[in-house]
């Protein structure tokens, strides 16, 4: 037991000095100067020699004009004090703040998204494959769910709620007329603004889910062993059990990596129903070469996904009793 | 069955939610509209009379209201496309992701209305040169900061000092480009300038574009906090106040104290919530719904909405909109054929121009006259020159000057090749996502391969664009950096920036190098304002240069986009009340912007 988790945290920390690494040098491999398009938009009338000064004066305020190798050095030892840097896009606000304030709306939205979706998918789905009636109705639905391109449903979800029936809100995180305190009107508000992104997450997220679960467990159920415990006289119910239990092996690996990128946001989300978040920022970041933001948004998503895999790691060790079996097999 | 009940259970506690939630709207604003009437004015008009003498408590006391009642705020939206980063005056352009803290809260010695080409005496009551090296401007008397301390001309002298001791404030060139030499504060209203060879059109320019600060909150600041220090709470003497921001929405509340009520009247709107929206179709959709009462994004096919009266335009009919800037098309004469005038000449000719006016634009734009100023400027055009050598779309004429130029067809492929006999295979660009931009150049591709040059168009994504155009690696690009202005200067200084570098970064793209034209825009950069003769002079040269040469060639005026709803304003400015201009971009607040506000009406008082 020691010795394999001994070797997976071994195998973590060098995937993320790599991936950090990687993290670190493709925005620079990006065709384009950060510092340039920033002063870009600054688009004011000043001769040239201005220009220049204010170049001089921002590179050397983002340590751009340092050698390369230097600025790796520099990276790593910022990162280790937890400073992220300043963010160009939104100059001059540093990263950790830009992340702080706009993750918490992902956070909020996504996960209750992606956690409820798996649930009821997979229930669902499981449900389904037993029941010809509901496999025959239900189960075309999820599948047109799940091929619906997002940002096409995301669309039709915020026309016909928001503009043709008017009940939901189309823009915001909650009413514009509002400023957030601790009331029953803001919090109504802010529900009310936050149901349409969540249930379109949730509804392509459905989809998948029900699927993938109803096509394991039609594998699992005609598969040898359940046969066998058919012939054996098992009771329907423990076959169930069985095959559910095999079939929700892989829908587990799906879900932790899901969870792992959770931190990226949901762009197209935050795009169609105009919803805060760090996807959208992102987006922007590596549109306008934002070395930092982009850097901070990927080190989390690195975080998140080797967090995820380390989860899962122990999940599998007590839901799966093979990997158990492997690892005492490999320790004696 | 066990697990069918769970399942069901759970679909009917989701159908309840989405019931729950359906119904709240209804339920909503029944509860909003009753507690904002009563609670808000309460709490935010006692603290501001009782407080007003007293120190820096004035901008705190906006800082109770929970709501803001919809028959005091306005909704905009087209300006912020990020949340908002900073509220420092001295970062200006689309840097702040925040329309307002110049404009709203930092205010200028004049302010410009391009509709009358009149400066709008602001904290300045007035000013003129006194000799040719001599600005002496008199403020106006009992101008305030918003906590309570007077503007005097000491605040002045500040601001324009910082521009000479920081190199990095983007009007350091004010010392060293424009000619300034010393700012005297000779009593607390009077001030007195000195210049050495002063470049007039610009120091104009500066008059109702530089921000004043206050000294007595700045002074203590290091070079890196005025530079590019956040200036989160900022403190100026503006008609609105800070009052807060969230990652979708900057919002300010008006300065019941604001000096300037007196003499220009008082702002209607008590809220700004600004929005920024994520895309256009929200946008779209929010002016519909009566949510946003100004939109300032441009917003294809708003011409069929416009005519069925779903939103307001400032013209009723084509363009719609009010022109705000030239959409040039950058030729890089450092590359052949583009260096060959005969060959930019036939191009000028070549593209379909009407096409793009039409069809990618859907009517919204205007066609640039061949001057490419804009018509706010017009009276600069020398019209006698735009009759001689101006161009308007013409195939065959482009066939005909590339034919006696020696461009002809060798290899039989449809297009023609270079005099020595070279291919000629070109690309115009655009930034990749700008799709009015991308539909436009798409034109300009195939109305120059009608006449036989054979251009394609490509767009590559904004950094790399960017890189292209100001390393001056690009074959023709579009541009449209110069803003509405008091001068057709600032258009030239875009169009032949000089001296060439190696970087160009803010004008003169395709580094078309003519010691006689930058002569011509330096003389008409000394041209006092008040010479409309002499400027006039200048320009015309310009202009017959220019159109011999065709360096560049302008194409249409982008518009100053705005739609609006009147369901809770009213009076808004339209073609037949061209008071000001309906905008909320950043640099426009001074130029009309802040005069729509004073001018609306509420619906329902």
């Amino acid at each position: 037991m020691k010795k394999y988790f001994g070797r997976k945290i071994v195998i973590y920390l060098l995937t993320f000095f790599l991936a950090v690494t990687i993290d670190w040098m493709i925005p620079r491999f990006m065709p384009g100067d950060p510092i340039r398009n920033m002063l870009t938009r600054v688009s004011v009338s000043s001769n040239p020699s201005a220009i220049q000064m204010m170049y001089d004066y921002y590179a050397h305020l983002f340590g751009l004009d340092l050698p390369t190798w230097q600025q790796y050095l520099n990276f790593w030892q910022a990162l280790f004090k937890g400073d992220l840097g300043i963010s160009t896009y939104l100059f001059p606000t540093p990263v950790k703040q830009v992340l702080l304030r706009a993750v918490p709306y992902d956070l909020l939205l996504l996960i209750p998204a992606i956690l409820l979706a798996w649930y009821t998918g997979n229930k669902f789905g499981a449900f389904a494959a037993r029941s010809k009636w509901l496999d025959n109705t239900i189960s075309p639905v999820s599948y047109v769910l799940t091929a619906t391109p997002y940002m096409w449903l995301g669309i039709l979800l915020a026309w016909l709620f928001g503009i043709v029936l008017g009940i939901f809100p189309i823009a915001g995180a909650y009413a514009f007329s509002l400023r957030p305190a601790f009331s029953l009107k803001f919090i109504l508000s802010a529900l009310h603004h936050w149901f349409l992104p969540f249930i379109s997450i949730f509804m392509v997220g459905f989809g998948g889910w029900s699927i993938g679960m109803r096509n394991m467990i039609i594998y699992e159920l005609e598969s040898d062993y359940s046969h066998y415990l058919t012939t054996l006289g098992a009771p329907k119910k423990l076959i169930r059990r069985y095959a559910f239990n095999n079939a929700v092996l892989p829908q587990i690996t799906g879900l932790a990596l899901q969870l792992g990128v959770v931190v990226a946001g949901a762009l197209v989300t935050e795009v169609v129903f105009s919803y805060p978040g760090i996807g959208y920022l992102l987006l922007a970041a590596i549109q306008n070469q934002d070395y930092f933001l982009i850097q901070g948004c990927f080190l989390f998503i690195i975080i998140g996904v080797l967090l995820a895999n380390f989860t899962l790691d122990v999940i599998y060790v007590l839901v799966d009793p093979r990997t158990r079996r492997g690892m005492t097999g490999e320790t004696a | 069955m066990k697990r069918a009940l769970t399942v069901l259970s759970i679909l009917a506690v989701f159908s309840l939610l989405l019931t729950a939630c359906g119904t709240t709207p209804t339920a909503a604003p029944a509860t909003t509209e009753a507690p904002a009437t009563t609670q808000a004015p309460a709490k935010t008009e006692a603290p501001a009379t009782t407080e007003a003498p007293s120190t820096p408590a004035p901008t705190e006391a906006p800082a109770t209201p929970t709501e803001y009642p919809r028959n005091e705020t306005i909704y905009v939206s087209g300006a912020a496309w990020g949340p908002a980063s900073t509220w420092n005056p001295f970062q200006p352009g689309s840097l702040a992701n925040t329309t307002g803290s110049i404009g709203f809260v930092y205010e200028f010695l004049f302010n410009y209305d391009p509709l009358t080409g009149k400066f709008i005496p602001w904290l300045a009551e007035s000013g003129k040169w006194t000799d040719a090296t001599t600005y002496e401007i008199v403020l106006r008397k009992g101008l305030t900061w918003s906590d309570g301390k007077p503007l005097t001309a000491d605040d002045v002298k500040f601001t324009f000092e910082l521009g000479q001791k920081y190199s990095a404030l983007w009007f350091a060139p004010l010392w060293t480009n424009t000619g300034l030499k010393s700012v005297e504060a000779v009593d607390d209203t009077h001030l007195k300038f000195t210049l050495q060879d002063p470049l007039y059109q610009e120091w104009d320019n500066y008059l109702f574009n530089l921000p004043i600060v206050p000294k007595h909150l700045w002074e203590g600041r290091t070079e890196e906090e005025v530079t590019v220090g956040a200036n989160e709470k900022p403190v100026g003497s503006g008609a609105y106040m800070y009052l807060t921001n969230a990652e979708d929405r900057n919002v300010w509340v008006r300065n019941d104290n604001w000096w300037g009520i007196s003499v220009f009247g008082k702002p209607a709107p008590k809220y700004i919530v600004d929005i920024r929206t994520s895309s256009n179709n929200v946008a779209l959709g929010m002016v519909i719904k009566g949510e946003l009462d100004l939109s300032n994004n441009f917003l294809p096919g708003i011409a069929t909405l416009a005519d069925k009266g779903y939103v307001k335009t400032f013209y009723a009919k084509a363009p719609y909109m009010l022109s705000a800037n030239t959409a040039v098309l950058f030729l890089n004469t450092t590359k052949k054929p583009m260096d060959d005038a005969a060959f930019r000449k036939a191009l000028a000719f070549a593209i379909d121009v009407p096409s793009i006016v039409n069809v990618a634009y859907a009517n919204l734009v205007k066609a640039a006259s061949p001057s490419g100023l804009l018509p706010t400027l017009s009276k600069y055009e020398d019209q006698a020159v735009l009759a001689k050598l101006g161009y308007t779309f013409d195939t065959a004429k482009a066939k005909q000057i590339l034919a006696d130029a020696g461009y002809k067809d060798v290899n039989g492929d449809g297009f023609v090749e270079a005099p020595d006999g070279s291919k000629i295979e070109l690309e115009v660009t655009c930034p990749s996502g700008w799709t009015d931009w991308m539909a436009a150049i798409d034109i300009i591709a195939t109305s120059a391969q009608a006449a036989g040059i054979n251009i394609k168009s490509a767009y590559p994504d904004y950094g790399a664009w960017n890189t292209a155009l100001q390393g001056g690696t690009f074959d023709m690009t579009l541009n449209n950096w110069a803003q509405m202005s008091n001068t057709p200067w600032t258009l030239y200084n875009l169009l032949f920036r000089h001296p060439i570098q190696e970087q160009m970064q803010s004008g003169n793209f395709g580094r078309y190098a003519n010691q006689e034209m930058f002569d011509l825009v330096d003389a008409l950069a000394k041209v006092p304002t008040d010479d409309e003769a002499g400027m006039k002079a200048a320009c015309s040269k310009i202009q017959e240069l220019m159109l011999t040469d065709m360096p560049m060639i302008p194409l249409w005026y982008n518009g100053l986009w705005a739609q609006f709803s009147e369901s809770s304003w009213t009076n808004w400015p339209s073609e037949n009340n061209a008071v000001s201009l309906p905008t909320t971009w950043s640099g426009y607040w001074q130029m009309g912007g802040l005069q729509t506000l004073i001018n609306l009406k509420p619906v329902t008082p």
